[in-house]
């Protein structure tokens, strides 16, 4: 990983492949790369579909390494969704083998005068851009089919679906799995508009006759590896609570807990929640011959997804996961869980992210479009979108735009993105993280459903504002430089609460790099992400009146707990003080 | 007249109905949810005991759907709902 990609899609006489030393960017990957870039070369006032904007694809620091849950992808831009400056992360395969083919970055830039649909195919002897109309508006899955029968199964792809070819607002770029399946997306943010911008299709991954990169010091990379391994077995949450029921183990306890957002965010909890559960899917899957069990990338040990077949016991899609279930389950008062793995499977297919998605079709319902619990009508306004009818490309806009265009008041967005799974009201460390994050309304960004709600790196009780803006800073920091290593968020759960495996992970660096990284310099790098992405959306024209809820999470309580989201302005613009 | 039948008319003693809710892996030679009865004053760990729930087991607790820990007191009319340690995002 000593090069950086690059490809003018606008350059004349068609794409031109440079490949440039790391320079200025050495030493970074995953999240830290990609928002190196955007902040230093996109000018931020550009429009995101323009050619000015650029998309850069970043492995992780331990990418194409055989540390453990090293697969995660960043993918970075100036966001159609937000306008400011956007990571998407993504599982997948692709990850690895960008890293293996030894690019710590690829980069989109300029765009095509013409309609032409590229595909670009990369591997060790280097890189091959061709036109391919063949593949206009074909679903991810045909796409993937396609590119199979011609480069055979050793391939990775990273593609778009008909939303990306659009430029919807809520287009993702998928990544395909260890079975070639596109079921792993980079979803926020409208990452796909920006690839379907730059005219490009698919980039065919593939790394045979190539190697795993080779750490500095092997011995102790092996041994801070298995520590790591270890660690994370150990942990009750990523040994065994992940593994066995995956992240929708989460929908009983946030309804529970008053925190699920139901009905497009009026109430907290939602009775048909055990119908929808990571219990009652794991189930589901055993008995129709899925896997409750399945890693998205070789090298993950937690495996924290799954297999879901369809009652005739055919594959649908993966396991879908929670925020997933949640933005078309009880967000859209339905209750119907094979409906909600269809439209998975759809979202999936057409290239959209599941959450914006699933709240827009919330904030349709609200507008009278369907109603609540119609889980036919959301099908079908699924397919809308993927056909790129009048509707559908409202629809793809987003729940911002969807919004306006209906008349809806009651918008859960932050800066144009829809919030996720956990109403800010009852889960308020999340919210502080939605208000804030640069990334617009995002639970990863910084997790603080653990502390609030799962009692990981100890208890902040989620229903009062104290202590909320240290926990969601904290968060924050840490997790922007985790997304820089590759590493998977998941695991999260053991380093905040096990020291050792901290360690671990910080050993793993070091030994591959030769650093002598410390607690210390894994703060100082998440900072530094936080900061130039922060700066970006400065530039971009964002001040702290983007770092705010809708009102109306202020002023209306939430049931069951009667609770508004009381977190103090001001000490919201406090959470990047340090 | 045998001890204990002239408290029984007494507040003090008569039962309180509790519904109890478990998840993920408690539910596993017990039951998902269940209604029972407990003597006024009971504790969370006192129902975790009669589950057989190792402590350790009961990470997240909650009472009426607020975060309670194993030496709360339980009313009458109480949901209580266990978790193992659960994660996801
Ligand atoms: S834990 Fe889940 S999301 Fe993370 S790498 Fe493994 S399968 Fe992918």
């Amino acid at each position: 990983m000593d090069k950086i990609l690059r490809i003018d899609m606008g350059a004349e006489g068609g794409p031109k492949v440079t490949v440039t030393p790391l320079g200025e960017y050495v030493g970074l990957g995953g999240r830290a790369m990609t928002s190196a870039i955007i902040s230093k070369e996109v000018p931020p006032l550009c429009h995101p579909l323009s050619s000015e904007n650029k998309l850069v694809i970043a492995p992780g620091m331990l990418s194409g390494t055989v540390a453990a849950m090293s697969g995660r992808l960043s993918v970075g831009c100036k966001s159609p969704l937000t306008g400011g400056i956007k990571e998407s992360n993504s599982g997948g395969q692709a990850a690895q083998v960008i890293g293996r083919l030894g690019y710590a970055a690829i980069v989109l830039e300029g765009k095509p005068a013409t309609e032409d649909l590229f595909k670009i195919v990369i591997n060790k002897d280097g890189v091959k851009i061709s036109v391919d109309n063949s593949l206009k508006m074909l679903p991810n899955y045909d796409l993937v089919a396609k590119m199979k029968t011609e480069f055979g199964d050793k391939i990775s792809c990273i593609s778009i679906g008909p939303a990306g070819e659009m430029k919807m607002n809520i287009a993702s770029i998928a990544c395909t799995d260890m079975e070639l399946r596109p079921t792993r997306h980079a979803a926020r943010g409208g990452v796909g508009a920006v690839m379907g911008s730059k005219g490009v299709k698919t980039i065919v991954l593939d790394d045979t006759g190539m190697t795993m990169r080779a750490p500095k010091d092997p011995e102790k990379f092996k041994d801070a590896n298995k520590r790591f391994v270890d660690g994370l077995k150990q942990h009750p949450v990523s040994g065994q609570a992940l593994p066995a029921f995956g992240t929708n183990v989460l929908t009983n306890i946030l309804s529970e807990a008053g925190g699920y957002p139901t009905y497009n965010f009026k109430q907290g909890t939602f009775a048909g929640a055990s119908k929808i559960s990571g219990e009652t899917m794991a189930e589901l899957e055993t008995k129709r011959g899925g896997m409750p069990t399945h890693g998205c990338h070789r090298g993950c040990v937690i495996r924290c997804s799954g297999v879901y077949n369809d009652k005739d016991g055919h594959y649908l899609t993966k396991q879908p996961e929670y925020e997933t279930v949640w933005a078309h389950g009880g967000n859209c008062g339905i209750d119907d869980i094979d409906s909600i793995a269809m439209l998975d499977f759809l979202d999936d297919n057409f290239g959209v992210d599941t959450i914006e998605m699933g709240a827009t079709i919330a904030v349709a319902m609200d507008a009278g479009i369907a109603k609540f619990g119609d889980a036919q009508a959301a099908i079908n306004l699924v397919k809308e979108v993927g056909k790129g009818s009048h509707l559908g490309r409202i629809l793809g806009g987003g729940a911002a735009v969807t919004g306006k265009v209906f008349g809806v008041e009651r918008v859960p967005v932050v800066k144009g993105q829809a919030m996720p799974a956990y109403d800010p009201r009852a889960v308020k460390g999340v919210g502080v993280t939605y208000a804030t994050s640069p990334m617009g309304a995002d639970h990863t960004a910084g997790y603080a459903v653990a502390t609030n709600i799962l009692k990981v790196g100890g208890f902040v009780d989620p229903l009062v504002a104290e202590g909320q803006i240290e926990l969601s800073r904290n968060l924050q920091i840490a997790t922007a430089a985790i997304d820089s290593t590759g590493m998977c968020i998941f695991i999260a759960f053991a380093i905040l609460d096990q020291p050792e495996t901290f360690q671990a992970l910080l050993d793993l660096l070091n030994a591959f790099y030769g650093l002598n990284l410390t607690g210390d310099g894994v703060v100082a790098l998440g900072q530094k992400v936080l900061s130039m992405e922060r700066d970006f959306n400065a530039r971009a024209g964002f001040t702290s009146q983007q770092d705010r809820l809708p009102r109306y999470f202020s002023t209306e309580s939430l049931a069951p707990h009667n609770v508004k989201f009381d977190v103090k302005d001001e000490d919201l613009d406090k959470v990047f003080n340090w | 007249m045998i001890r204990g039948e002239e408290f029984a008319p007494l507040p003090f003693f008569s039962p309180m109905h509790i519904k109890i809710n478990l998840f993920a892996t408690l539910r596993k030679d017990r039951f998902d949810t269940d209604q029972r009865e407990y003597p006024t004053g009971t504790t969370v760990l006192a129902v975790l005991n009669d589950l057989v729930i190792p402590e350790g087991e009961a990470a997240i607790i909650f009472v009426n759907g607020k975060h309670a820990g194993p030496d709360h007191v339980m009313l009458d009319g109480d949901t209580l709902s266990i978790f193992p340690p659960i994660g996801g995002g």
